[in-house]
Protein backbone atom coordinates (compact mmCIF):
# COMPACT_ATOMS: atom_id res chain seq x y z
CA UNK A 1 0.00 0.00 0.00
CA UNK A 2 2.84 2.49 -0.62
CA UNK A 3 1.23 4.26 -2.99
CA UNK A 4 -1.42 5.13 -0.81
CA UNK A 5 -1.87 8.32 1.51
CA UNK A 6 -1.15 8.08 4.60
CA UNK A 7 -2.22 10.40 7.77
CA UNK A 8 -1.88 9.59 11.99
CA UNK A 9 -5.63 10.29 12.81
CA UNK A 10 -4.33 12.60 15.49
CA UNK A 11 -3.38 14.80 12.63
CA UNK A 12 -7.71 14.60 10.89
CA UNK A 13 -8.41 15.56 14.72
CA UNK A 14 -6.64 18.33 14.88
CA UNK A 15 -7.48 19.42 11.52
CA UNK A 16 -11.28 18.44 12.10
CA UNK A 17 -11.25 20.49 15.00
CA UNK A 18 -10.26 23.98 12.93
CA UNK A 19 -13.10 23.27 10.17
CA UNK A 20 -15.91 22.52 13.33
CA UNK A 21 -14.07 25.53 14.90
CA UNK A 22 -15.05 27.48 11.82
CA UNK A 23 -18.46 26.27 11.67
CA UNK A 24 -20.08 26.33 15.53
CA UNK A 25 -19.04 29.15 18.06
CA UNK A 26 -19.47 27.02 20.94
CA UNK A 27 -16.89 24.47 20.45
CA UNK A 28 -14.04 25.28 23.11
CA UNK A 29 -10.66 22.89 23.39
CA UNK A 30 -8.74 21.74 26.11
CA UNK A 31 -5.65 20.33 26.47
CA UNK A 32 -3.26 18.89 28.92
CA UNK A 33 0.27 20.60 28.15
CA UNK A 34 0.24 18.20 24.84
CA UNK A 35 -1.24 20.61 22.39
CA UNK A 36 1.78 19.85 19.84
CA UNK A 37 1.14 15.97 19.59
CA UNK A 38 -2.54 15.97 20.12
CA UNK A 39 -2.79 18.30 17.20
CA UNK A 40 -5.45 20.29 19.00
CA UNK A 41 -2.11 23.09 18.42
CA UNK A 42 -4.22 23.60 14.90
CA UNK A 43 -6.97 24.76 16.43
CA UNK A 44 -5.15 26.81 18.73
CA UNK A 45 -3.40 28.57 15.93
CA UNK A 46 -6.78 29.52 14.14
CA UNK A 47 -8.67 30.19 17.24
CA UNK A 48 -6.90 30.98 20.47
CA UNK A 49 -9.42 32.71 22.45
CA UNK A 50 -11.26 28.89 22.29
CA UNK A 51 -8.22 26.95 23.74
CA UNK A 52 -7.41 26.31 27.24
CA UNK A 53 -4.56 24.81 28.36
CA UNK A 54 -5.09 23.11 31.43
CA UNK A 55 -1.41 22.37 32.23
CA UNK A 56 -0.32 18.83 32.91
CA UNK A 57 -3.82 17.92 35.43
CA UNK A 58 -5.80 15.68 33.48
CA UNK A 59 -8.36 15.08 36.17
CA UNK A 60 -9.03 18.60 36.20
CA UNK A 61 -9.59 19.36 32.62
CA UNK A 62 -12.21 16.75 32.72
CA UNK A 63 -14.55 18.06 35.33
CA UNK A 64 -13.48 21.65 34.21
CA UNK A 65 -14.51 20.43 30.46
CA UNK A 66 -17.73 19.25 32.45
CA UNK A 67 -18.68 22.76 33.84
CA UNK A 68 -18.23 24.52 30.38
CA UNK A 69 -20.40 21.99 28.93
CA UNK A 70 -23.16 22.72 31.96
CA UNK A 71 -23.08 26.09 30.55
CA UNK A 72 -23.76 24.83 26.83
CA UNK A 73 -20.40 24.92 25.13
CA UNK A 74 -19.12 22.48 23.77
CA UNK A 75 -16.02 21.34 24.79
CA UNK A 76 -13.02 19.00 23.18
CA UNK A 77 -10.64 17.62 26.22
CA UNK A 78 -7.37 16.08 24.78
CA UNK A 79 -4.33 14.02 26.09
CA UNK A 80 -3.40 11.07 25.40
CA UNK A 81 -5.39 8.19 25.68
CA UNK A 82 -3.77 6.63 28.82
CA UNK A 83 -4.27 10.09 30.92
CA UNK A 84 -7.65 10.58 29.18
CA UNK A 85 -9.17 7.58 29.96
CA UNK A 86 -6.59 6.11 32.86
CA UNK A 87 -5.63 9.01 34.85
CA UNK A 88 -8.75 10.81 34.53
CA UNK A 89 -11.20 7.91 34.79
CA UNK A 90 -12.97 8.92 37.81
CA UNK A 91 -13.72 12.37 36.55
CA UNK A 92 -14.86 11.00 33.36
CA UNK A 93 -16.78 8.55 35.58
CA UNK A 94 -18.53 11.05 37.48
CA UNK A 95 -18.37 14.81 35.99
CA UNK A 96 -19.07 13.52 32.45
CA UNK A 97 -20.79 10.03 32.12
CA UNK A 98 -23.04 10.41 35.14
CA UNK A 99 -23.92 13.79 34.58
CA UNK A 100 -24.30 12.96 30.62
CA UNK A 101 -22.92 16.09 30.25
CA UNK A 102 -22.06 17.07 26.11
CA UNK A 103 -18.15 16.44 26.49
CA UNK A 104 -16.36 15.51 23.50
CA UNK A 105 -12.97 13.04 24.73
CA UNK A 106 -9.98 13.67 21.83
CA UNK A 107 -7.67 10.57 23.19
CA UNK A 108 -4.56 10.36 21.11
CA UNK A 109 -1.60 8.27 20.93
CA UNK A 110 -4.00 4.99 21.72
CA UNK A 111 -2.13 1.53 21.45
CA UNK A 112 0.74 0.12 21.33
CA UNK A 113 1.84 1.69 18.28
CA UNK A 114 2.91 5.02 20.46
CA UNK A 115 6.21 3.28 19.92
CA UNK A 116 9.60 4.33 21.54
CA UNK A 117 7.68 6.27 24.66
CA UNK A 118 7.25 2.15 25.65
CA UNK A 119 3.98 0.64 27.89
CA UNK A 120 3.54 3.36 30.11
CA UNK A 121 2.42 5.39 27.40
CA UNK A 122 0.91 2.42 25.24
CA UNK A 123 -2.55 2.65 26.27
CA UNK A 124 -4.29 -0.56 25.55
CA UNK A 125 -7.08 -0.63 27.87
CA UNK A 126 -8.95 2.52 27.03
CA UNK A 127 -11.76 0.98 25.28
CA UNK A 128 -12.53 -1.60 28.53
CA UNK A 129 -12.11 1.43 30.82
CA UNK A 130 -14.98 3.57 28.72
CA UNK A 131 -17.24 1.33 27.41
CA UNK A 132 -17.55 0.35 31.05
CA UNK A 133 -19.58 3.96 31.54
CA UNK A 134 -23.07 4.10 30.73
CA UNK A 135 -24.09 6.40 27.99
CA UNK A 136 -20.47 6.87 26.66
CA UNK A 137 -19.98 6.75 22.82
CA UNK A 138 -16.87 4.76 22.07
CA UNK A 139 -15.13 5.07 19.29
CA UNK A 140 -11.56 4.42 17.14
CA UNK A 141 -11.60 5.30 13.24
CA UNK A 142 -9.49 3.63 10.76
CA UNK A 143 -7.95 6.77 8.57
CA UNK A 144 -8.23 10.31 8.02
CA UNK A 145 -11.71 10.66 6.55
CA UNK A 146 -12.80 8.46 9.31
CA UNK A 147 -11.24 10.42 11.73
CA UNK A 148 -12.73 13.48 10.62
CA UNK A 149 -16.24 12.33 10.03
CA UNK A 150 -15.97 11.19 13.78
CA UNK A 151 -15.35 14.73 14.92
CA UNK A 152 -18.24 15.83 13.39
CA UNK A 153 -20.59 13.28 14.47
CA UNK A 154 -19.29 13.71 17.78
CA UNK A 155 -20.41 17.38 17.74
CA UNK A 156 -24.12 16.21 16.55
CA UNK A 157 -24.30 13.69 19.05
CA UNK A 158 -25.40 15.07 22.28
CA UNK A 159 -23.73 13.16 25.29
CA UNK A 160 -20.50 12.12 26.24
CA UNK A 161 -18.24 10.98 23.15
CA UNK A 162 -14.91 9.27 23.72
CA UNK A 163 -12.76 9.28 20.64
CA UNK A 164 -9.47 7.00 19.98
CA UNK A 165 -6.57 8.48 17.65
CA UNK A 166 -3.66 7.07 16.84
CA UNK A 167 -0.04 8.82 16.35
CA UNK A 168 0.76 6.29 13.91
CA UNK A 169 0.53 6.95 9.74
CA UNK A 170 -2.09 4.85 8.83
CA UNK A 171 -3.17 4.54 4.68
CA UNK A 172 -6.45 5.69 3.57
CA UNK A 173 -9.24 3.22 3.79
CA UNK A 174 -12.25 5.29 2.36
CA UNK A 175 -12.30 8.18 -0.09
CA UNK A 176 -12.81 11.48 1.00
CA UNK A 177 -16.29 11.47 0.55
CA UNK A 178 -17.37 8.93 3.10
CA UNK A 179 -20.12 9.05 5.64
CA UNK A 180 -20.22 8.22 8.87
CA UNK A 181 -22.79 7.08 11.44
CA UNK A 182 -22.36 6.57 14.85
CA UNK A 183 -22.86 2.99 16.10
CA UNK A 184 -22.98 1.69 12.51
CA UNK A 185 -20.51 -0.61 11.11
CA UNK A 186 -19.14 -0.68 7.45
CA UNK A 187 -18.55 -4.07 5.38
CA UNK A 188 -15.36 -2.69 3.49
CA UNK A 189 -15.21 -6.37 1.66
CA UNK A 190 -17.71 -9.03 1.08
CA UNK A 191 -16.48 -12.58 2.17
CA UNK A 192 -18.32 -15.80 3.29
CA UNK A 193 -15.58 -17.88 4.72
CA UNK A 194 -14.66 -15.26 7.45
CA UNK A 195 -15.54 -12.18 9.20
CA UNK A 196 -12.55 -9.73 10.07
CA UNK A 197 -14.25 -7.18 12.50
CA UNK A 198 -10.96 -4.56 13.05
CA UNK A 199 -11.08 -0.88 14.01
CA UNK A 200 -8.18 1.50 14.33
CA UNK A 201 -5.14 0.60 12.32
CA UNK A 202 -5.85 -2.95 12.19
CA UNK A 203 -8.93 -2.16 9.66
CA UNK A 204 -5.61 -1.61 6.84
CA UNK A 205 -3.94 -4.72 8.29
CA UNK A 206 -7.80 -6.75 8.07
CA UNK A 207 -7.93 -5.66 4.17
CA UNK A 208 -4.30 -7.06 3.99
CA UNK A 209 -5.11 -10.15 5.72
CA UNK A 210 -7.88 -10.33 2.89
CA UNK A 211 -5.62 -10.32 0.10
CA UNK A 212 -3.24 -13.22 1.50
CA UNK A 213 -5.71 -15.53 2.43
CA UNK A 214 -7.93 -14.74 -1.29
CA UNK A 215 -4.57 -16.40 -2.63
CA UNK A 216 -5.19 -19.58 -0.46
CA UNK A 217 -8.65 -19.78 -1.61
CA UNK A 218 -10.33 -18.59 1.35
CA UNK A 219 -13.18 -15.30 1.07
CA UNK A 220 -13.06 -13.33 3.73
CA UNK A 221 -15.16 -10.09 5.07
CA UNK A 222 -14.08 -6.97 6.36
CA UNK A 223 -15.92 -4.75 8.36
CA UNK A 224 -14.65 -1.65 9.79
CA UNK A 225 -16.40 -1.10 13.30
CA UNK A 226 -15.19 2.49 14.15
CA UNK A 227 -17.69 2.70 16.64
CA UNK A 228 -17.24 0.23 19.66
CA UNK A 229 -20.21 0.84 21.60
CA UNK A 230 -23.05 1.40 20.59
CA UNK A 231 -21.94 -1.56 18.90
CA UNK A 232 -23.71 -2.42 15.43
CA UNK A 233 -24.97 -5.75 16.55
CA UNK A 234 -27.19 -6.33 13.80
CA UNK A 235 -23.79 -6.17 11.66
CA UNK A 236 -22.16 -8.51 14.03
CA UNK A 237 -25.08 -11.13 13.73
CA UNK A 238 -25.46 -10.90 10.33
CA UNK A 239 -21.37 -12.14 9.98
CA UNK A 240 -22.24 -14.91 12.56
CA UNK A 241 -25.11 -15.94 10.15
CA UNK A 242 -23.20 -15.71 7.11
CA UNK A 243 -19.45 -16.70 7.67
CA UNK A 244 -18.06 -19.55 9.23
CA UNK A 245 -15.99 -17.57 11.66
CA UNK A 246 -15.01 -14.25 13.19
CA UNK A 247 -12.02 -12.89 14.00
CA UNK A 248 -11.94 -9.18 15.80
CA UNK A 249 -8.75 -7.40 15.77
CA UNK A 250 -7.75 -4.72 17.46
CA UNK A 251 -4.67 -2.63 19.09
CA UNK A 252 -6.27 -2.68 22.86
CA UNK A 253 -6.16 -5.60 25.08
CA UNK A 254 -8.21 -8.75 24.23
CA UNK A 255 -9.57 -7.98 27.59
CA UNK A 256 -12.65 -5.91 27.59
CA UNK A 257 -12.62 -3.93 24.10
CA UNK A 258 -14.12 -4.78 20.23
CA UNK A 259 -13.24 -8.53 20.45
CA UNK A 260 -15.22 -8.92 24.11
CA UNK A 261 -17.76 -7.06 22.74
CA UNK A 262 -18.23 -8.68 19.54
CA UNK A 263 -17.90 -12.63 21.73
CA UNK A 264 -20.92 -10.94 24.15
CA UNK A 265 -23.32 -10.27 21.24
CA UNK A 266 -22.51 -13.58 19.37
CA UNK A 267 -23.12 -15.60 22.45
CA UNK A 268 -25.86 -13.79 23.78
CA UNK A 269 -27.99 -14.73 20.34
CA UNK A 270 -27.17 -18.62 20.91
CA UNK A 271 -24.72 -19.01 17.65
CA UNK A 272 -22.55 -21.59 16.80
CA UNK A 273 -19.75 -18.94 15.08
CA UNK A 274 -16.59 -18.80 16.95
CA UNK A 275 -14.76 -15.77 17.71
CA UNK A 276 -11.17 -15.45 17.52
CA UNK A 277 -9.66 -12.36 19.10
CA UNK A 278 -6.68 -10.69 17.66
CA UNK A 279 -5.62 -8.11 20.06
CA UNK A 280 -2.66 -7.52 22.42
CA UNK A 281 -2.40 -10.81 24.41
CA UNK A 282 -2.57 -9.29 28.21
CA UNK A 283 0.88 -8.44 28.39
CA UNK A 284 2.67 -4.80 28.60
CA UNK A 285 3.87 -3.44 25.63
CA UNK A 286 7.95 -1.70 25.00
CA UNK A 287 9.95 0.74 23.52
CA UNK A 288 10.46 0.21 20.14
CA UNK A 289 9.49 1.44 16.18
CA UNK A 290 5.62 1.05 16.00
CA UNK A 291 5.86 -1.58 12.73
CA UNK A 292 8.26 -3.85 14.84
CA UNK A 293 5.88 -3.41 17.72
CA UNK A 294 2.63 -4.10 15.61
CA UNK A 295 4.84 -6.63 14.47
CA UNK A 296 5.59 -8.50 17.50
CA UNK A 297 2.50 -7.91 19.56
CA UNK A 298 0.26 -9.73 16.33
CA UNK A 299 -1.24 -6.94 15.24
CA UNK A 300 -0.10 -7.09 11.23
CA UNK A 301 -1.96 -8.50 8.27
CA UNK A 302 -0.06 -12.02 8.24
CA UNK A 303 -1.35 -12.38 12.08
CA UNK A 304 -4.86 -11.67 11.36
CA UNK A 305 -4.54 -14.09 7.96
CA UNK A 306 -3.63 -16.71 10.82
CA UNK A 307 -5.95 -16.63 12.93
CA UNK A 308 -8.63 -16.82 10.18
CA UNK A 309 -7.20 -19.85 9.35
CA UNK B 1 -27.18 44.87 56.34
CA UNK B 2 -30.27 45.86 59.03
CA UNK B 3 -31.00 43.67 62.33
CA UNK B 4 -34.26 42.62 61.02
CA UNK B 5 -32.48 41.32 57.40
CA UNK B 6 -29.76 39.29 59.71
CA UNK B 7 -32.60 38.02 62.20
CA UNK B 8 -34.76 36.61 58.31
CA UNK B 9 -31.21 35.37 57.43
CA UNK B 10 -30.97 33.39 60.88
CA UNK B 11 -34.10 32.28 60.85
CA UNK B 12 -33.54 30.66 57.22
CA UNK B 13 -30.55 29.30 58.48
CA UNK B 14 -32.33 27.56 61.43
CA UNK B 15 -34.73 26.59 58.75
CA UNK B 16 -32.19 25.13 56.59
CA UNK B 17 -30.74 23.15 59.90
CA UNK B 18 -34.04 21.92 60.21
CA UNK B 19 -34.70 20.78 56.71
CA UNK B 20 -31.36 19.29 56.41
CA UNK B 21 -31.87 17.46 59.71
CA UNK B 22 -35.34 16.13 58.72
CA UNK B 23 -34.12 14.71 55.48
CA UNK B 24 -31.33 12.67 57.16
CA UNK B 25 -33.60 11.53 59.85
CA UNK B 26 -36.13 10.46 57.26
CA UNK B 27 -33.26 8.72 55.59
CA UNK B 28 -31.82 6.85 58.26
CA UNK B 29 -28.75 8.08 56.76
CA UNK B 30 -26.64 11.29 55.43
CA UNK B 31 -24.45 13.87 56.52
CA UNK B 32 -25.79 16.53 59.21
CA UNK B 33 -22.39 17.84 60.63
CA UNK B 34 -21.16 19.82 57.28
CA UNK B 35 -24.84 20.34 56.23
CA UNK B 36 -25.07 22.13 59.77
CA UNK B 37 -21.72 23.85 59.88
CA UNK B 38 -22.55 25.25 56.45
CA UNK B 39 -26.54 26.73 56.90
CA UNK B 40 -25.58 30.11 57.33
CA UNK B 41 -23.47 30.01 54.36
CA UNK B 42 -26.29 28.52 52.48
CA UNK B 43 -28.77 31.05 53.62
CA UNK B 44 -26.83 34.17 53.00
CA UNK B 45 -25.97 32.86 49.16
CA UNK B 46 -29.07 31.26 47.90
CA UNK B 47 -31.47 34.63 49.89
CA UNK B 48 -29.26 37.52 48.97
CA UNK B 49 -26.06 36.91 47.27
CA UNK B 50 -27.29 34.04 44.40
CA UNK B 51 -29.49 35.84 40.81
CA UNK B 52 -31.64 32.96 40.76
CA UNK B 53 -35.10 32.14 40.27
CA UNK B 54 -36.72 29.13 41.88
CA UNK B 55 -39.55 29.81 38.79
CA UNK B 56 -36.76 29.67 35.96
CA UNK B 57 -34.02 27.18 37.90
CA UNK B 58 -32.21 27.08 34.38
CA UNK B 59 -32.21 30.79 32.99
CA UNK B 60 -29.11 31.30 31.48
CA UNK B 61 -27.41 34.37 33.21
CA UNK B 62 -28.30 32.92 36.89
CA UNK B 63 -25.24 32.42 38.78
CA UNK B 64 -24.09 29.13 39.29
CA UNK B 65 -23.13 27.19 42.57
CA UNK B 66 -21.58 24.03 42.97
CA UNK B 67 -21.79 22.31 46.23
CA UNK B 68 -18.33 20.87 45.64
CA UNK B 69 -18.59 18.74 49.22
CA UNK B 70 -21.39 16.91 47.51
CA UNK B 71 -21.91 15.08 50.77
CA UNK B 72 -23.61 17.74 52.51
CA UNK B 73 -26.64 17.91 50.36
CA UNK B 74 -29.10 17.76 53.03
CA UNK B 75 -28.05 21.17 53.67
CA UNK B 76 -28.69 22.10 50.20
CA UNK B 77 -31.80 20.67 49.80
CA UNK B 78 -33.52 22.28 52.43
CA UNK B 79 -31.82 25.54 50.93
CA UNK B 80 -33.51 25.02 47.62
CA UNK B 81 -36.74 23.98 49.65
CA UNK B 82 -37.02 26.79 51.45
CA UNK B 83 -36.13 29.26 48.53
CA UNK B 84 -39.38 27.56 46.57
CA UNK B 85 -36.96 25.46 44.04
CA UNK B 86 -39.26 22.44 44.72
CA UNK B 87 -42.01 21.62 48.13
CA UNK B 88 -40.64 21.16 51.61
CA UNK B 89 -42.01 17.65 51.93
CA UNK B 90 -39.45 16.77 49.34
CA UNK B 91 -37.12 16.75 52.03
CA UNK B 92 -38.21 13.48 53.87
CA UNK B 93 -38.16 11.23 50.42
CA UNK B 94 -34.46 12.05 50.72
CA UNK B 95 -32.27 8.74 49.38
CA UNK B 96 -35.02 7.29 49.01
CA UNK B 97 -36.30 5.08 45.81
CA UNK B 98 -38.15 7.65 43.35
CA UNK B 99 -36.92 10.40 44.97
CA UNK B 100 -35.26 13.49 43.17
CA UNK B 101 -33.44 14.23 46.48
CA UNK B 102 -30.31 11.30 45.64
CA UNK B 103 -27.98 10.82 48.22
CA UNK B 104 -25.27 13.22 46.64
CA UNK B 105 -26.69 16.00 44.48
CA UNK B 106 -28.13 14.96 40.95
CA UNK B 107 -28.28 18.50 38.17
CA UNK B 108 -30.74 16.61 36.45
CA UNK B 109 -33.03 15.30 39.07
CA UNK B 110 -33.05 18.05 40.96
CA UNK B 111 -34.29 21.66 40.52
CA UNK B 112 -31.72 24.25 41.45
CA UNK B 113 -28.31 22.06 41.32
CA UNK B 114 -26.22 23.32 39.06
CA UNK B 115 -24.01 20.07 38.50
CA UNK B 116 -23.80 16.78 40.11
CA UNK B 117 -21.41 16.29 42.88
CA UNK B 118 -20.38 14.02 45.39
CA UNK B 119 -16.88 12.85 44.55
CA UNK B 120 -14.22 15.38 46.50
CA UNK B 121 -12.43 17.48 44.06
CA UNK B 122 -14.51 17.77 41.54
CA UNK B 123 -17.28 19.99 41.92
CA UNK B 124 -14.10 22.92 42.35
CA UNK B 125 -12.97 21.93 38.82
CA UNK B 126 -16.49 22.15 37.29
CA UNK B 127 -16.83 25.43 38.60
CA UNK B 128 -13.98 26.39 37.18
CA UNK B 129 -14.84 25.41 34.07
CA UNK B 130 -18.31 27.02 34.21
CA UNK B 131 -16.40 30.55 35.44
CA UNK B 132 -14.50 30.03 32.29
CA UNK B 133 -17.30 29.42 30.00
CA UNK B 134 -19.15 32.43 31.19
CA UNK B 135 -15.99 34.29 30.30
CA UNK B 136 -16.52 32.89 26.85
CA UNK B 137 -19.69 33.72 26.61
CA UNK B 138 -19.43 37.05 27.81
CA UNK B 139 -22.65 36.62 30.40
CA UNK B 140 -21.91 38.81 33.25
CA UNK B 141 -22.78 35.62 36.12
CA UNK B 142 -20.80 34.84 39.52
CA UNK B 143 -19.88 30.85 40.04
CA UNK B 144 -19.60 29.94 44.03
CA UNK B 145 -18.38 26.82 45.11
CA UNK B 146 -18.03 25.25 48.59
CA UNK B 147 -15.60 22.80 49.39
CA UNK B 148 -15.17 20.89 53.05
CA UNK B 149 -11.85 21.08 54.53
CA UNK B 150 -11.41 17.76 54.45
CA UNK B 151 -11.95 17.52 50.77
CA UNK B 152 -9.05 20.00 50.15
CA UNK B 153 -6.96 16.92 50.57
CA UNK B 154 -7.83 15.86 47.52
CA UNK B 155 -5.23 16.98 44.99
CA UNK B 156 -7.56 18.24 42.14
CA UNK B 157 -8.26 20.98 44.62
CA UNK B 158 -5.05 22.51 43.57
CA UNK B 159 -4.98 21.51 40.39
CA UNK B 160 -8.35 23.61 39.94
CA UNK B 161 -7.29 26.32 41.94
CA UNK B 162 -4.08 26.61 39.57
CA UNK B 163 -6.24 26.39 36.98
CA UNK B 164 -8.44 29.23 37.83
CA UNK B 165 -5.36 31.34 38.94
CA UNK B 166 -3.88 30.79 35.79
CA UNK B 167 -7.10 31.75 33.57
CA UNK B 168 -7.77 35.01 36.23
CA UNK B 169 -11.34 33.35 36.82
CA UNK B 170 -12.42 36.42 38.74
CA UNK B 171 -15.91 35.57 38.56
CA UNK B 172 -15.48 32.33 40.45
CA UNK B 173 -15.39 32.03 44.54
CA UNK B 174 -14.47 29.54 46.36
CA UNK B 175 -15.59 28.83 49.68
CA UNK B 176 -13.54 26.35 52.36
CA UNK B 177 -16.10 25.22 55.11
CA UNK B 178 -13.36 25.36 57.67
CA UNK B 179 -15.58 22.97 60.44
CA UNK B 180 -12.29 21.32 61.09
CA UNK B 181 -13.20 17.66 61.25
CA UNK B 182 -13.61 14.46 58.91
CA UNK B 183 -15.12 11.49 59.07
CA UNK B 184 -11.67 9.60 60.42
CA UNK B 185 -11.40 12.39 63.32
CA UNK B 186 -9.59 16.06 63.28
CA UNK B 187 -8.32 17.04 59.90
CA UNK B 188 -4.60 18.09 61.36
CA UNK B 189 -4.84 14.70 62.77
CA UNK B 190 -5.87 12.40 59.70
CA UNK B 191 -3.85 14.30 57.30
CA UNK B 192 -3.56 18.18 57.92
CA UNK B 193 -4.20 20.48 55.11
CA UNK B 194 -3.48 23.75 57.15
CA UNK B 195 -1.91 26.45 56.71
CA UNK B 196 -5.24 26.59 54.39
CA UNK B 197 -5.38 30.64 53.76
CA UNK B 198 -1.48 30.77 52.88
CA UNK B 199 -1.52 27.44 50.36
CA UNK B 200 -4.85 29.35 48.50
CA UNK B 201 -2.57 32.57 48.77
CA UNK B 202 0.33 30.81 47.17
CA UNK B 203 -1.87 29.76 44.30
CA UNK B 204 -2.53 33.33 43.84
CA UNK B 205 -6.11 33.38 45.04
CA UNK B 206 -7.21 36.77 46.99
CA UNK B 207 -7.93 35.20 50.18
CA UNK B 208 -10.15 36.41 52.77
CA UNK B 209 -10.75 34.88 56.53
CA UNK B 210 -14.22 35.02 58.57
CA UNK B 211 -16.38 33.46 60.73
CA UNK B 212 -18.56 31.17 58.47
CA UNK B 213 -21.43 32.21 61.27
CA UNK B 214 -21.46 35.73 61.03
CA UNK B 215 -23.52 37.31 58.82
CA UNK B 216 -22.05 40.63 58.72
CA UNK B 217 -18.44 38.92 58.02
CA UNK B 218 -20.24 36.53 55.11
CA UNK B 219 -21.26 39.70 53.21
CA UNK B 220 -18.62 41.67 53.55
CA UNK B 221 -16.56 38.79 52.73
CA UNK B 222 -18.58 37.79 49.26
CA UNK B 223 -18.53 41.70 48.37
CA UNK B 224 -15.07 42.05 48.90
CA UNK B 225 -15.02 38.95 46.38
CA UNK B 226 -17.33 40.87 44.03
CA UNK B 227 -14.91 43.49 44.08
CA UNK B 228 -12.07 41.95 43.25
CA UNK B 229 -10.42 41.58 39.51
CA UNK B 230 -7.92 40.01 37.94
CA UNK B 231 -7.73 36.76 40.32
CA UNK B 232 -10.28 34.01 41.88
CA UNK B 233 -11.02 34.72 45.62
CA UNK B 234 -10.89 32.10 48.36
CA UNK B 235 -13.50 32.76 51.44
CA UNK B 236 -12.36 30.29 54.18
CA UNK B 237 -14.50 30.37 56.93
CA UNK B 238 -14.15 28.95 60.18
CA UNK B 239 -16.99 27.15 61.42
CA UNK B 240 -18.33 24.13 64.10
CA UNK B 241 -19.30 20.96 62.79
CA UNK B 242 -23.04 20.08 63.65
CA UNK B 243 -23.58 24.04 64.43
CA UNK B 244 -26.83 24.90 66.22
CA UNK B 245 -27.39 21.41 67.50
CA UNK B 246 -25.34 21.02 71.32
CA UNK B 247 -24.96 16.93 70.99
CA UNK B 248 -23.40 17.28 67.38
CA UNK B 249 -21.54 20.66 67.73
CA UNK B 250 -17.81 19.61 67.29
CA UNK B 251 -17.88 16.07 67.20
CA UNK B 252 -16.54 14.05 64.31
CA UNK B 253 -19.16 11.34 64.63
CA UNK B 254 -21.37 13.08 63.46
CA UNK B 255 -19.90 13.80 60.02
CA UNK B 256 -21.88 11.09 58.42
CA UNK B 257 -24.44 9.21 61.12
CA UNK B 258 -28.50 10.54 60.85
CA UNK B 259 -29.78 10.82 64.26
CA UNK B 260 -32.00 8.18 66.10
CA UNK B 261 -36.18 9.26 67.30
CA UNK B 262 -34.81 10.32 70.20
CA UNK B 263 -31.85 12.61 69.35
CA UNK B 264 -33.72 14.04 66.45
CA UNK B 265 -36.66 14.83 68.76
CA UNK B 266 -33.68 16.42 71.09
CA UNK B 267 -31.88 18.11 68.32
CA UNK B 268 -35.02 19.65 66.70
CA UNK B 269 -35.85 21.39 70.39
CA UNK B 270 -32.81 22.91 70.19
CA UNK B 271 -33.42 24.48 67.20
CA UNK B 272 -37.00 25.35 67.61
CA UNK B 273 -35.44 27.08 71.10
CA UNK B 274 -33.49 28.82 69.06
CA UNK B 275 -36.23 29.56 66.71
CA UNK B 276 -38.29 30.81 69.40
CA UNK B 277 -35.50 33.47 70.72
CA UNK B 278 -34.91 34.76 67.24
CA UNK B 279 -39.01 35.26 66.74
CA UNK B 280 -38.63 37.51 69.84
CA UNK B 281 -36.06 39.41 68.80
CA UNK B 282 -37.57 42.75 68.08
CA UNK B 283 -36.79 44.40 64.50
CA UNK B 284 -34.86 47.90 65.30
Amino acid sequence: MSDVKKTATRESYGNALKELGALHPDVIVFDADLSASTKTGVFRAAYPERHFNCGIAEGNMMAVAAGAAAMGLVPFASSFAMFASGRAFEQVRNSIGYTQLNVKIGATHGGISVGEDGASHQCCEDFALMRSIPGMVVMSPADDAEAKAMVFAAYDHPGPVYMRFGRAPVPAVHGDDYKFTIGKGETLAEGTDVAIIANGLCVAEALGARDILAQEGISARVINMGTIKPLDEELVLKAARECRKIVTCEEHSVIGGLGEAVCAVVAEAGLACPVKRVGVQDVFGHSGPFTALLEEFGLTAPHIAEACR
Amino acid sequence: MTSKEKKQLAIAACKIRMGALEGVHAAKAGHPGGSLSAADMFAYLYFKELNVDPAKPHMEDRDRFVLSKGHTAPGLYATLALRGFFPWEDLKTLRQIGSHLQGHPNMAMTPGVDMSTGSLGQGVSAAAGMALAAKVKGLPIRVYTLLGDGEIEEGEVWEATMFAHHHKLDNLCVIVDNNGLQIDGPIDQVMSPYPIPEKFNAFGLHVIEIDGHDFDQIEAALNEARETKGVPTAIVMKTVKGKGVSFMENQASWHGKAPNDEEYKKAMDDLNARMAELEGEKDE
